[in-house]
Formats: structure tokens, sequence, C-alpha cells
């Protein structure tokens, strides 16, 4: 156990109680977090963000990647359980105390008082990836080609529901093709 | 455990009851690892969903809902919040371990198989334009979501508002989380207080389509 395993694990495990609102919330300040405070860069965090927009079940799953490129496998498995854990105890906790306050006005108050706040968040979540996605990292030009792939997108969901999963699969490979 | 609530048909509520009693811890495990196998492009929670109130008949839709509504509330991840609850419902916490591992395993695997691949290509040029495709198509995505999941923050005041100075807080004036969450965050509670002349509307919870319930069934 080094210094800097430690220290990943404790940011980890601060991003996991700071997720009020899910994974897209703290996006931000992972990717603060990530590249200032240790070695990763914008356009790796960009990267592992992608791969996992493709895999299935939890969406937040690419925080396995972010460890082991940080601090390899070790790093994979610290940063697993100390983003997962903390969140899987507070509502398991939460689950057995939740009837005590059912009858609270208060619990409604903290439904109803963060929800704006969640989706604030979720706004900040997307306005960060779409800054790493729709402009060049290095100069902070705009790039056309992710600019139409992104407006396409959300045109299409707007319109109708496809599979996000095939969407970003086609944003991929338009990419390619538009940039070749 | 008691009765499910009224509007419950009774072939699920008698599944629901006979059934919870005695879920091995086995049959939890791969209820999540299918709910996790197959959600390419998220929608995790609403596989969870499918597999928990339709085919297993382990919750009511209230149950489900109830679970959601704790889950959104609390930090982390929706479907590992509801796996966490329903596992802990079945069969305590052995149950829970069961269900998160269930969900979580596969896309762990999957996300580590593509990332070690990525890890020897990834100064390749094609694989980073594709990577990049996929980015700006998730942007595109996130504000879908984050508009259809807001709809009603979005369309009233002082929802907006919040929803404006959290933005702001955390995009433009790079304030850290957890001041954003103790200052906007308490603010907006305060806002919602409990208020004996007003009574409290509940329909406008981004996330909540159920009836109210006021009692969590164990």
């Amino acid at each position: 156990m080094n210094w800097q395993l430690i220290k990943l694990g404790l940011v980890f495990v601060m991003l996991s109680v700071l997720a009020v609102g899910g994974g897209t919330a703290v996006l931000p300040e992972m990717q603060h977090a990530t590249v200032h405070w240790f070695n990763l860069t914008d356009k790796q965090f960009r990267d592992i963000y992608s791969i996992g927009q493709v895999a299935p079940g939890p969406n937040m799953m690419m925080v396995l990647l972010i460890g082991y490129r940080l601090a390899g496998a070790i790093g994979a498995v610290v940063v697993g359980i100390a983003f997962f854990l903390p969140d899987c105890v507070l509502t398991l906790a939460a689950n057995r105390l939740w009837i005590r306050f059912a009858g609270s006005p208060w619990r409604q108050s903290v439904q109803q008082g963060l929800a704006p706040v969640a989706i604030g968040l979720m706004f900040a979540g997307t306005y960060a990836i779409a800054k790493l996605s729709l402009v060049h990292v290095s100069d902070q030009t705009p790039d056309f080609a992710a600019i139409a792939i992104a407006a396409v997108v959300t045109a299409t969901l707007l319109w109708r529901h496809v599979n996000p999963g095939i969407l970003v699969l086609v944003g991929g490979s338009a990419y390619v093709l538009l940039t070749r | 455990m008691d009765s499910v609530t009224p509007q419950q048909s009774g072939t699920a509520s008698s599944n629901a009851t006979s059934k919870a009693a005695s879920v091995p811890l086995g049959e939890i495990f791969k209820v999540f690892f299918m709910a996790g196998a197959i959600s390419f492009g998220g929608g995790v929670v609403a596989y969870l969903r499918e597999y928990l109130v339709r085919s297993s008949g382990w919750l009511s839709d209230e149950d489900f809902m109830s679970a959601l509504e704790i889950s959104e509330t609390l930090p982390g991840l929706n479907s590992v919040n509801i796996a966490v609850i329903t596992g802990d419902d079945l069969r305590g916490v052995p149950g829970a371990a069961a269900a998160v591992a269930g969900l979580m395993l596969p896309g762990a695997v999957f996300v580590m198989v593509l990332g070690l691949l990525w890890n020897q290509s990834r100064h390749n040029v094609t694989v980073s334009h594709f990577l990049l495709g996929i980015a700006a198509a998730a942007a595109g995505l996130l504000l879908v979501v984050s508009l259809q999941l807001g709809k009603q923050q979005i369309s009233k005041f002082p929802d907006l508002f919040i929803v404006l100075a959290t933005f702001l807080a955390v995009s433009v004036f790079k304030i850290s989380l957890a001041w954003v969450l103790i200052g906007i965050g308490t603010l907006s509670i305060w806002l919602y207080r409990p208020h004996p002349a007003r009574p409290q509307a509940p329909e406008h919870l981004p996330f909540h389509r159920g009836p109210r319930h006021n009692h969590y069934r164990r």
C-alpha cells in the first residue's frame, strides 16, 4: 500500500459520497480530481469515459479503468471498492432506517429540495463531456465533426427512442469516417 | 411480510410473498447478473424493473418505485442502490452483496477487457477517433437525458433557479462539489421545508411515476 494508492482510494470515497444524482453528476469533480491530483490527461479521461459508454450494466464501471490506468490492477480494485462500497453501505443503512422517516415531512423536503440540484449537476456533467469532445482538447477550437454527431444524436433522441448503445457506436463510426 | 397494496393483482402479491421468503442467493445473483449483462446502452433501472417486477415477481410495482425513490435521494448510482435495497429485503446483507456483485460483474469484466485492448492501441488514430465520436454522441445523449429527467424542474420556479445556480457553480465558477451540495443543497431543502399552510405536492419529483405511498414494506 503506497501513499498514491491510499490517496486514490480516499478521492473515490469522497466522490462516492458526493454522487447525489448518480454518476453523471459527479463527472466534473472526478475529471478535476483525476487530472489535477493524479497524472491522468483530459484525453485519457475522455477515452475511458467512452469505453464505459459501450459497456453494459451500471454506467460508472469506467472508474475501474481510471484506477487501472493510474495504479495497475490493484488500482482498479481499490477504486472499485472506494467508489461503490460507501454508497452501498449508506443505502443499506438508509433502507433499514427509511421507514422511521416515513411520516416525517422533512423526508419529502429533502427529496424535493435535492431534485433540482441533481438535475443541475447532470447538466454540469453533460457540459464536462461536451467540453472534452466538442472542442479540440489541444487548442479549444470547435470540432465541427463532433458537434454534428452530438447534434444528430440530440435531435434523434428528442424525435424518438433509440437504444443509446447503438447511437454511441454509430457516433464513433461516424467520427472515424468524417475525419478520414 | 404483510400484504401488498390493494391495487396489486392477487397473483403478483402472493407470488412476491411466497417467493421472497426463500429466494436462494444464487437466484438473486443470477437475476441481477442478467440485468447487468443485457443492459447495453444504459437504462439499467428499466431492465431491473422488468426482471424484479415482471419476470421474477419479487417486488410489486410499489416496492420498486419505493426502492427507486430511496435510491434517487441517496448518493450513488440508482441501479446499484436498487440492488442493495432489493437484495437486503430478500435475504439481508448476503442478499445485497449477491445482488450488487451480479449487477456489476458483467460490466466490470467488459470494461476491463476493452480497457486492456485500448491500453495497447491508444496511439492508433482510428481507435482514438472512434472513442472521440462516442464521447460526442454521449454528450448529445446526456443532454437529452438531463432534459427529460429534469422536465418538471426546468419549467418551474424556484427549481429552474436552483438548476441554473448548481450548473453555473460547478461548470463556470468551478466550485467544489462538496460546497455546492452544502450550500445550494441546503438552501434548496430549506426552500421546500415543511410548511403547514402549504401542502406538499410530490407530483413534480423527477423520476417519480407511481402513486404516493408513505410506508415502505419490509
